[in-house]
């Protein structure tokens, strides 16, 4: 197998993490590359989407006015009414700022030219979780008042005492370290593998169009036809995501404030 | 053709999540069939295990490519 490749010229190189590594637009800045431009993009988007969408409020909603109320209904009703209970009204900006800005990013992946979910550079929903970290304990600890908050987290009534040799640090943890780590890898992880799923079809297809068999020739649409199924497959994902993200940052909101964990 | 053995490790490490993920929807439909109303109760609690067994097949992927 590779002797053959060897023979028809370089082989095919598959997709790998340096795809990710974008050249910079201006200069030498890591600040200026792709990623960073789409963040900017769906900020303005977003922007320009709701103003829009709630500049000319009218009882008997048009489309635009009902889309853009439909977004907003389904995080604040399913989301927080649903998760968090009475409080939620407090929480709803936050939560609805989230899953646009995710949703955005993440369907910039499949979006043509644009091409790149921002949230596949681990840096950006790291700075997600940490929103939703702090906030989530500040929450609490404003409710609670940090004792009792950190007793709570620390030792869980209702277990026998024994067992907080073993469940205390496993709790700790998962307050403090899985929870963030997982809520940021969770999106970015989806969003890297989906892209580089998108990558391996396409560049395939590519690359067997331009291979001189002709049997890869006739091949080739096949792994295209698969590229755009991993497509709509992705756009579900996407939302999928975006929906987590917030379903899981409620819920944390909503652990904080329940008295008892 | 040449890759690594960590790629057919993550790919055996990714039956359990799936095994799990497919367990939970199973579960979650039986739900809504019996009961239909209670898909708004049913529908956080399935993503919210879906999303903790998956979050395993995920790190699974990342130590994939992150451990040379």
């Amino acid at each position: 197998m590779s002797q053959l490749a060897v023979e028809s010229g370089p082989g095919f190189v598959p997709p790998s993490t340096a795809d990710f590594n974008l050249p910079s637009v201006f200069g030498n800045s890591v600040y200026s590359t792709k990623p960073v431009f789409l963040v900017f993009l769906s900020v303005i988007l977003i922007s320009i989407f709701f103003i829009a969408a709630s500049r000319k409020a009218s009882v008997v909603p048009g489309k635009l006015q009902f889309s853009g109320e439909m977004v907003y209904s389904f995080v604040r009703n399913n989301i927080g009414e649903e998760i968090i209970g009475h409080e939620f009204m407090r929480f709803v900006p936050f939560l609805f700022t989230l899953f646009s800005f995710v949703l955005v990013n993440n369907v910039f992946g499949i979006v043509p030219f644009l091409q790149f979910p921002a949230m596949s550079h681990v840096a950006f929903p790291y700075v997600l979780a940490l929103f939703s970290f702090f906030i989530f304990h500040y929450v609490g600890v404003k409710k609670q008042g940090l004792g009792k908050y950190l007793k709570g987290i620390a030792f869980m009534p209702g277990v026998p005492k024994a067992v907080y040799i073993l469940l205390t640090p496993i709790e700790i943890a998962t307050f403090f370290l899985v929870r963030p780590l997982t809520l940021s890898l969770r999106l970015f992880a989806n969003m890297f593998a989906g892209h580089l799923l998108l990558l391996v079809f396409i560049t395939g297809g590519d690359y067997m169009l331009h291979d001189s068999h002709l049997f890869m020739k006739i091949l080739s649409p096949f792994s295209f036809a698969m590229g755009i199924g991993m497509s709509f497959f992705e756009l579900m994902v996407q939302c999928l995501q975006a929906y987590i993200i917030t379903l899981l940052t409620a819920l944390f909101i909503a652990g904080a404030l329940a008295d008892e964990h | 053709m040449h890759g690594t053995l960590n790629l057919v490790g993550y790919g055996l490490s990714a039956i359990g999540p799936a095994i799990a993920t497919g367990m939970i929807f199973a579960a979650y439909i039986s739900g809504v069939a019996r009961q239909p109303e209670a898909r708004s109760v049913l529908q956080p609690i399935a993503f919210l295990g879906f999303a903790l067994a998956e979050a395993l097949a995920l790190f699974g992927l990342v130590l994939a490519f992150v451990l040379k």
